[in-house]
């Protein structure tokens, strides 16, 4: 049967591809036979969980699929190579559950919309996603998806549960981040000179996948990155990365999977080591440990996201002693920020890191956040031209 | 100035003080204590006139073999000029019963505490023998005027009638006219009028409701009611030609016409005979004893406990008669009666008591019925599901009595409100003071929660349920001549809970599956509506024919929530998972589901009332247990 199965959809999918294909041949590179082969394995897997459904299906059975659990209870940290992986739990969804039958129709759902992006050779936006999959129920009131966010989900369950990543599904999310130094990008076959970006800086894409992006004239000698954009604009105003050698990344706070990738390849292909400029405050001591050791929803991309020897260089809690700054810019913790902190401290990629463990101790005793936009007060280009320099001849960081 | 005060006074001794002690008139003691009596005030007047004379009337006839048909008409000769004041009203009841011999009806009607009831331990209505001539004397006392009776006790006679006024000094009746008239339905029977002052009113202890109850706890009898509004009616608009008909489901309800409400017979069996029984020992006290003793007509003691108790076999005289000699004053059987000293009676009294006896015997009772109540609740409530449960006899002080409990939930009773209990003692229904009332404390101390139920602490359980609370004895503790509660004996309360208890496990029953099936229902609603997404989505993956999955599923969606179509597939309505038991089972009656039927897409509930099926089930329970069947908008309107 499966056989027949597969005659059938290659019958079906050629002359649906052969429009597409003549054309965009103009504009759209032809596909190289890594993606192509990439495309294949995918569809294979969509076809196989919906083979599964069928078979049990006809047979009588209850239809359901097993899915990864993401969520701190399957979340292991691997001490040795100082990352989160994603641990082997997994739940099952089923259709004839209350609680689940939404989910498993919605699953199905994207798998289809999946499938006719191979087919097309197309990728979408998580919100085209959304939109490709949506649609009422017939005879009733019912729309397939609520809002962006239930998709989002669904996509990253189907995501573990075929064990194939977001770029094979053919799905990106929104760009986010920006980067400059001195590096040449060839991104799609565009080479892009990242050292003449201007004051706006190359938009990091969401897919860095070395099938779309490849690096040329790597002479850098680090990475720093900063938090968000603000920061990122009086580094590149003053050219800290031309003075410094260096490539200055910056992520709209919590990094996205494509700033990520971009700097877990630079770090790995060019051993380029990661110095991270971020808030004193638990989110961005947060952000600091997905960089450094990868999520708890994504612990399944750990290996190819995580970055285990970058470098936390401030804003420490103690620069307020050290850099003499004013009341000003203290800013009090919240009660969800003194849970929060607490909850990262108790981590146990946190726990047993004592320098760590004094510095959240240290900012509860204090009982006060700050922003790296704090260091304005003292001088509009302090941080650029003494507090990253004087931390990084010191070699003063938090590992 | 003590001394002056004692100078003035007149000083009563003994002698001029006998002159003012005397006897107290039983009737002048009442007269004056009318409350005791159940007319504390108007509204209550007109209710225990009726069920005073509605419960001698069913008494009489029982005992007579005749199927009891009872009138009760209320005119009004003086509308209430305000409402504080009462009003004056004619009430005359009429039945078919034995009659009364002439010779008897001053003493019936005109003494209190004269009756048959009192002396001998039957289950019946009556008990005390006060009610009727009470009533009498209300009427007389508030009015004047005397109470009119018309009884013929040989059906080939002519019927007597008397005019009947009562001297409450003397507790003695007056007859005013007597003479003999045939102006008075053929056949035996009495009729009683009394005109007082009173109010009448509907709804909630009325003699509309006291009629409906009693019409619900005695299916055998009809009893038509004529209520003032009724009885000044024109009659020549009287449909009295009208049939009882029944309703589009086959059951007979109560029906009311222009002229009168009749609520109809719906067995034609009268309930079986009680035996009247001699007391057991462990209910007589040792004054009793002894007084029973003295009167006896028998010259032995063994005679004597033959013949005066019951549960004494010569056996037991044997060991009580030897435990209770000592040394010089020995006892047997053959004792002669009239030589016992109260000492020695009192020895023999508690070696009685302290004997091993065997409950009294239990053929006394007469209970309504499991399937009697049943057809009576389905008659009166407008309900979907009915249970009952009958309790075996048990025993109080001595008294044999039998417990019974019914219950109807859902429908169209009120979901909001406290669940109403009507109480019944010897099949006459309990219409006031409830809170007092065994009945009603058993209701509060079972724990509803266990059976689906909403209960606030300490309260009556809140939904829509009616409880049915019966109690069977040859002598029924009332708290109170009014007879309107029944006193809290342990035995007789817990005898009630597990008979609620029986109900109730019933009723958990029924409403967990009743939620099971709706959420069953919802379940399948939701499978249904993502099985056509899924057939799509997989004919798009592996090209299986989107029409081949989608049955596969939805025949998978149907098994998976199959406890939604129990109700569809079958007309009893019952359930595949519990075999049916709780339909099949004699004491359960479910009428119509309320739930969503599965196929429609929206989650709104419509009620849908599957009454073909209804009438169906009825209709066979109605064949073969020739219950009562009649209904009327009792509770909900």
């Amino acid at each position: 049967m499966a056989k027949k199965v597969t005659k059938k959809k290659v019958v079906k999918k050629v002359p649906q591809r052969a429009p597409t294909t003549t054309t965009n041949k103009v504009t759209i590179r032809p596909k190289s036979a890594n993606a192509a082969k990439r495309d294949k394995q995918t569809a294979v897997k969509l076809e196989a969980l919906a083979e599964g459904i069928v078979t049990s299906s006809l047979s009588g059975r209850e239809p359901k699929f097993e899915v990864p659990i993401r969520g701190p209870s399957n979340t292991k940290w691997l001490k040795s190579k100082g990352i989160l992986q994603m641990g082997p739990s997994t739940s099952t969804r089923q259709l004839f559950n209350l609680g689940q039958a939404r989910k498993f129709m919605q699953t199905l759902l994207h798998s289809k919309s999946v499938d006719e992006l191979l087919v097309a050779d197309k990728t979408l936006s998580l919100r085209g996603m959304f939109y490709k999959s949506l649609h009422t129920i017939e005879n009733t009131k019912e729309k397939t998806f609520d809002d962006q966010t239930e998709s989002d989900g669904i996509l990253e369950d189907l995501e573990v549960s075929l064990g194939s990543l977001r770029e094979e599904l053919h799905i990106f999310a929104k760009k986010r981040g920006t980067m400059v130094g001195n590096i040449t990008v060839i991104d799609n076959g565009d080479h892009i000179n990242c050292a003449k970006m201007g004051s706006g800086g190359y938009a990091i894409p969401s897919i860095c996948e070395p099938e779309v992006i490849q690096f040329k004239d790597v002479k850098a000698d680090f990475i720093l990155h900063v938090e968000k954009d603000t920061v990122w604009q009086r580094f590149n105003e003053d050219r800290f990365w031309e003075q410094h050698n260096c490539i200055l990344t910056e992520g709209s706070g919590q990094p996205t999977r494509g700033v990520r990738r971009m700097l877990h390849r630079l770090n790995k292909e060019y051993n380029l080591p990661v110095y991270c400029l971020l808030d004193c405050d638990p989110w961005g001591h947060y952000i600091y440990s997905v960089i450094k050791q990868g999520s708890i929803s994504l612990a399944f991309e750990s290996k190819r996201l995580a970055i285990p020897d970058a470098k936390y260089i401030g804003i420490r809690s103690i620069d307020y002693e050290r850099c003499g700054l004013t009341d000003d810019v203290k800013i009090e913790l919240n009660d969800r920020d003194i849970k929060r902190a607490k909850q990262i401290a108790a981590y146990p990629w946190f726990a047993d890191n004592k320098q760590w463990q004094k510095e959240i101790k240290k900012m509860l005793t204090n009982g006060f956040k700050m922003e790296v936009e704090s260091l304005i007060t003292k001088d509009i280009s302090y941080v650029t031209e003494e507090y990253v320099p004087a931390r990084l001849k010191a070699k003063d960081w938090l590992g | 100035m003590a001394a002056k005060k004692t100078t003035k006074r007149t000083r009563a001794d003994a002698e001029s003080m006998a002159t003012k002690q005397r006897d107290i008139s039983v009737s002048e003691f009442f007269a004056k204590n009318r409350h005791l009596l159940g007319f504390d005030n108007p509204r209550k007047a007109l209710l225990t006139t009726v069920k005073e004379a509605v419960d001698n009337s069913l008494d009489a006839c029982e005992e007579a073999s005749i199927l009891p048909d009872v009138e009760v008409k209320i005119e009004e000769i003086t509308a209430p000029p305000n409402a504080t004041k009462p009003g004056r009203y004619r009430v005359t009841i009429t039945d078919n019963g034995p009659g009364i011999v002439r010779k008897q009806v001053e003493n019936i009607f005109g003494r209190l505490l004269y009756g048959s009831k009192f002396h001998r331990l039957k289950m019946s209505r009556g008990q005390q023998g006060i009610g009727i001539s009470a009533a009498g004397m209300y009427g007389l006392m508030t009015t004047g005027k005397p109470m009119v009776i018309t009884t013929r006790p040989n059906k080939n006679k002519p019927a007597h009638h008397l005019e009947l006024a009562m001297d409450t000094t003397k507790n003695k009746p007056e007859v005013t006219i007597d003479i003999e008239t045939d102006d008075f339905r053929p056949g035996t029977g009495t009729r009683v009028a009394i005109e007082m002052e009173a109010k009448f009113f509907r709804g909630k202890g009325s003699v509309e409701t006291y009629l409906e109850q009693t019409a619900i706890s005695n299916p055998h009898c009809e009893i038509t009611f004529i209520p003032p509004d009724k009885a000044n009616e024109n009659p020549d608009l009287a449909e009295s030609a009208n049939e009882i008909a029944k309703d589009s489901n086959g059951i007979v309800r109560t029906q009311e016409f222009s002229d009168r409400i009749v609520y109809p017979r719906t067995v034609n069996e009268l309930p079986p005979e009680t035996e009247e029984i001699k007391p057991h020992p462990y209910g007589v006290e040792l004054g009793t004893f002894l007084t029973m003793l003295n009167k006896t007509e028998q010259k032995q003691l063994s005679g004597f406990f033959k013949n005066e108790f019951c549960r004494v076999p010569p056996s037991i005289v044997t060991t009580i008669t030897k435990e209770a000699s000592s040394k010089g004053n020995s006892f047997s059987g053959q004792s002669w009666v009239k030589t016992i000293e109260p000492s020695g009676a009192e020895k023999i009294y508690t070696s009685l008591q302290n004997a091993k006896l065997r409950s009294p015997p239990t053929d006394c009772l007469s209970p309504i019925g499991v399937q009697q109540m049943l057809a009576g609740l389905l008659k009166g409530v407008k309900a979907e599901f009915y249970t009952a449960s009958t309790r075996k006899p048990a025993v109080y002080r001595g008294n044999p009595f039998q417990i019974e409990a019914a219950i109807a939930f859902g429908g169209n009773l009120p979901g909001d409100q406290q669940s109403r209990i009507i109480r019944y003692a010897n099949r006459v229904p309990l219409l006031h003071q409830q809170s007092a009332c065994s009945a009603f404390k058993s209701v509060v101390d079972t724990s509803w929660k266990n059976y689906g139920m909403q209960q606030p602490r300490g309260g009556l359980p809140v939904g829509p349920l009616v409880v049915m609370i019966h109690m069977a004895s040859v002598w029924v503790p009332f708290t109170s001549e009014s007879k309107d509660a029944i006193a809290d004996y342990d035995e007789i309360r817990k005898e009630m809970q597990l008979a609620l208890q029986e109900c109730g496990r019933k009723l958990g029953q029924y409403i967990r599956r009743r939620q099971r099936m709706k959420r069953d229902a919802q379940k399948r609603d939701v499978f249904e509506r993502y099985i056509g997404e899924i057939s799509k989505a997989c004919n798009h993956l592996t090209g299986t024919d989107t029409q081949e999955l989608y049955d596969a599923l939805l025949k998978q969606a149907r098994r998976r929530t199959e406890i939604a179509d129990a109700q569809l597939d079958d007309e009893g309505n019952f359930i595949k998972d519990d075999h049916g038991r709780l339909a099949k089972s004699d004491d359960v009656i479910i009428l119509e589901d309320l739930d969503t039927p599965p196929e429609s897409s929206t989650s709104e509930d419509k009620p849908v009332l599957k009454k073909k099926r209804v009438a169906k089930k009825t209709s066979k329970k109605r064949t073969t247990k020739k219950s009562a069947k009649a209904a009327s908008g009792l509770f909900g309107g």
